[in-house]
């Protein structure tokens, strides 16, 4: 039996003027960025005043979108989409694009600079520990991701987000980040992380109950001395950050779940890009985030479709065997090797769709050729919207 | 010469003799988990032992493979073709650090007091360049274990590792850990990591399609590697399709030449056609599909040149007519060997 899956009108959404959040997930590889991009384009030319949020740093992207780069502050997409000029955004609907690529260590000093007094903000931005976690470890992308939604909704300038998420291990942990943090701040460790620099020395570990001694001599064996101390040194001075960094972190969760944001998955019709995005459609449920439904990217079509792989190979061998027309056969085959592929993309999508039949789903051809530019987007938006 | 299990495997005359750790990388969506498990196949054959390690907590090997998920554990898996033992090891950044301070300081009784009180989760979620740094260094310790008679245990690693964009900082760990830690255990072990990662017995090999993006990816993976004085291994070309087509026909399709009159009499010739009016129709339908597919063709081509600027070694691998099920894991398997890799 064949399921169809609801269509799902991206226009609709679009132009929704309570969808203020539009989140592009999925696993890696599949096109987010350029969907997101190609989201963000049309919304604007329908007349919305958009900024999209990238975390892929794919100069390609920026590009392709008449930017030389893309940097942590929203640029303006140029204004044009005229036939004489198809290369800038169409404005004649009142709308506006803009791009910006996360930066996570500069949203991270920012957010410091910001809530900490001037000698405190020195204090941790100089620290050992703070540039390592800032600039190189690959969980701060989740925060600050999560960080520069908060702040970019916050600021009012723009009635529409479109934000393509991390390319992170699971695709969702930006999901975990606020509960990781709150976890953390809850926790034991950092009461004994805190705990000797507030007091101010070593000795400090004897004020506390004999199992936090134990685990600070682990932490002091395993880290060392020095490590230990930098740690000590962040947390502390970070104390006072973290609070209202973890309190922003949970709004913009609570964000997320509120009606103004559509969750869009974006998968190809693969095996593992559609397991995937079964995967991304049960933990969506899970965290009750409002899913709008599933982009499939790169889907094979024929515009033959009424010659089957069957009749086009059986053709193919006859013409062989007679020696007869090579070049039809060739080309016969070429078709049948489309038709079978169509077929088992096709049958991905069923069992995703069998699965979760009543998430609603768009389709886009796989194009011949990348997307190099605005009007290579222009017609990634019409396919999403068709 | 012959494996470090002795005598029983025939000499191998391969790219990378001398390799032990075979680290695969590649742009999501490339097919990378199914190329490192064919290589771990392909490095089995001829009754070695390989061990494959996932280090993401994916379970990408266990899809791979068709087996439920699997623990954090060295566990067989799969049979080499004519002999040879496929072991893996699902990482697991917890597991992976209680491990590490029962092998360094004998202190795993001290795991679930440290769990309790939060240390194991920052170590392993808040600061992630430490999770980094215990994967690397359980796999690491896999590569140079042996056995109580001294022969090594593994006769190769492959590692399933992070995607292109991260492969060179999360195998940089020595730097990583710099900014860190300047001397200490840590140090210590990031060091012993680096001296396995960096050494000539390892090699990195990257997964790509004939892509423009995925190529990119690869040639700024293959120079962050360079840059960190990482050993580039070669770079599977995966999902090759054949041409099909005669060039000829390509290039007059390519420059809008084509005549689709001969495709026609093909068609009726062939009995896929009622008629004049309905061959021609069929035959102006697939001459759009012969465009595309010499416009994708071209593409390819270049993207080939593209990689071929990056001065190493690369390996078609076909695209798997049903798909990447567990026969096409042994075809690939088979290819590998037959390239010369493995």
């Amino acid at each position: 039996m064949t399921r169809t899956a609801p269509a799902l009108d991206i226009d609709a959404i679009l132009d929704d003027e309570s969808t203020r959040i539009i989140v592009c997930c999925g696993s890696g590889g599949v096109g987010k960025t350029t969907t997101a991009a190609a989201l963000g384009l049309r919304a604007a030319e329908r007349g919305r005043s958009v900024v999209v949020l990238t975390v892929d740093p794919a100069r390609r992207l920026a590009q392709s979108m008449g930017l030389t780069e893309l940097d942590n502050t929203p640029r303006r997409i140029k204004d044009g989409g005229s036939p004489a000029d198809p290369d800038g955004v169409n404005a004649e609907n009142g709308g506006a694009l803009h791009a910006m690529m996360l930066d996570m260590k500069r949203t991270f000093d920012e957010i410091i600079e910001a809530h900490a007094d001037p000698q405190r903000a020195q204090q941790i931005l100089s620290n050992p520990f703070y540039q390592s976690l800032s600039s190189s470890f690959s969980g701060t992308q989740e925060y600050m991701a999560m960080e520069k939604l908060g702040q970019l909704r916050r600021s009012g300038d723009w009635d529409l987000i479109v934000v393509d998420t991390p390319p992170s291990r699971s695709a969702l942990d930006f999901l975990d980040a606020p509960e990781r943090l709150g976890r953390f701040l809850d926790g034991k460790l950092i009461r004994i992380l805190t705990a000797p620099a507030k007091a101010g020395g070593r000795s400090a570990f004897k004020l506390l109950n004999a199992g936090f001694g134990i685990v600070a001599g682990v932490l002091t064996k395993v880290l060392g001395a020095q490590v230990l101390k930098d740690i000590q040194t962040f947390v502390s001075a970070l104390d006072a950050v973290f609070g209202g960094f973890r309190q922003r972190a949970e709004q913009t969760y609570r964000l997320l779940q509120a009606p103004g944001t559509a969750f869009l998955i974006v998968a190809a019709p693969e095996r593992d890009a559609m397991r995937e995005a079964s995967y991304f459609v049960e933990r969506l449920a899970e965290d009750r985030m409002p899913l709008a439904g599933v982009v499939v990217n790169r889907v094979h079509q024929s515009p033959a479709p009424a010659l089957s792989a069957a009749r086009s190979l059986a053709a193919a061998e006859d013409l062989e065997a007679r020696g007869d027309h090579e070049l039809t056969a060739a080309v016969l085959r070429l078709h049948a090797d489309r038709m079978q592929l169509a077929a088992r993309e096709q049958r991905e999508q069923e069992h995703f769709t069998s699965a979760h039949p009543t998430v609603p789903l768009v389709q886009v051809p796989a194009m011949p050729e990348d997307v190099h530019d605005l009007v290579g987007l222009r017609q990634i938006g019409r396919l999403l919207a068709s | 010469m012959s494996g470090p299990t002795g005598g029983k495997n025939a000499a191998r005359d391969t790219d990378w003799e001398g390799v032990r750790l075979h680290v695969v990388t590649g742009k999501g969506g490339t097919g990378k988990t199914t190329v490192a498990a064919a290589l771990a196949l392909a490095l089995a054959a001829g009754n070695r032992k390989v061990l494959l390690v996932e280090v993401e907590g994916r379970q990408g090997i266990a899809q791979v493979f068709e087996l439920p998920p699997l623990p954090y554990e060295e566990r067989k898996i799969a049979v080499a073709p004519g002999g040879g033992d496929v072991y893996a090891l699902a990482m697991d950044p917890e597991e992976a650090m209680l491990d590490y301070l029962e092998m360094f300081y004998g202190i795993k009784r001290m795991g679930k007091a440290l769990t309790r009180m939060g240390v194991i989760d920052f170590a392993t979620t808040i600061a992630p360049g430490l999770r980094d740094v215990l994967v690397t260094g359980k796999t690491s310790e896999a590569v140079r274990r042996r056995d109580k008679s001294g022969k090594r245990v593994y006769d190769a690693i492959v590692m399933d590792a992070p995607p292109t964009g991260r492969i060179a900082r999360f195998l940089n760990v020595t730097q990583e850990v710099a900014g860190l830690a300047r001397v200490g255990p840590v140090k210590n072990h990031a060091d012993m990591v680096r001296g396995v990662v960096a050494s000539p017995e390892t090699a990195v090999h990257f997964v790509t399609l004939l892509e423009e993006m995925p190529v990119q990816e690869t040639l700024d993976g293959i120079a962050e590697l360079r840059t960190a004085k990482l050993p580039v291994g070669g770079v599977f070309i995966n999902m090759v399709r054949p041409t099909g087509l005669p060039e000829a026909v390509l290039e007059a399709a390519s420059a809008n030449r084509f005549d689709n009159s001969e495709l026609a009499l093909g068609l009726k010739a062939a009995g896929l056609a009622d008629g004049k009016a309905d061959a021609s129709l069929i035959a102006d339908a697939l001459a759009q599909e012969i465009s595309e597919h010499a416009c994708r063709t071209e593409l390819e081509r270049r993207e080939r040149e593209t990689l071929e600027g990056a001065g190493v070694p690369l390996y078609d691998l076909p695209l798997l007519a049903g798909g990447a099920d567990l026969a096409g894991l042994y075809e690939l398997a088979e290819a590998i060997h037959t390239r010369g890799v493995a």
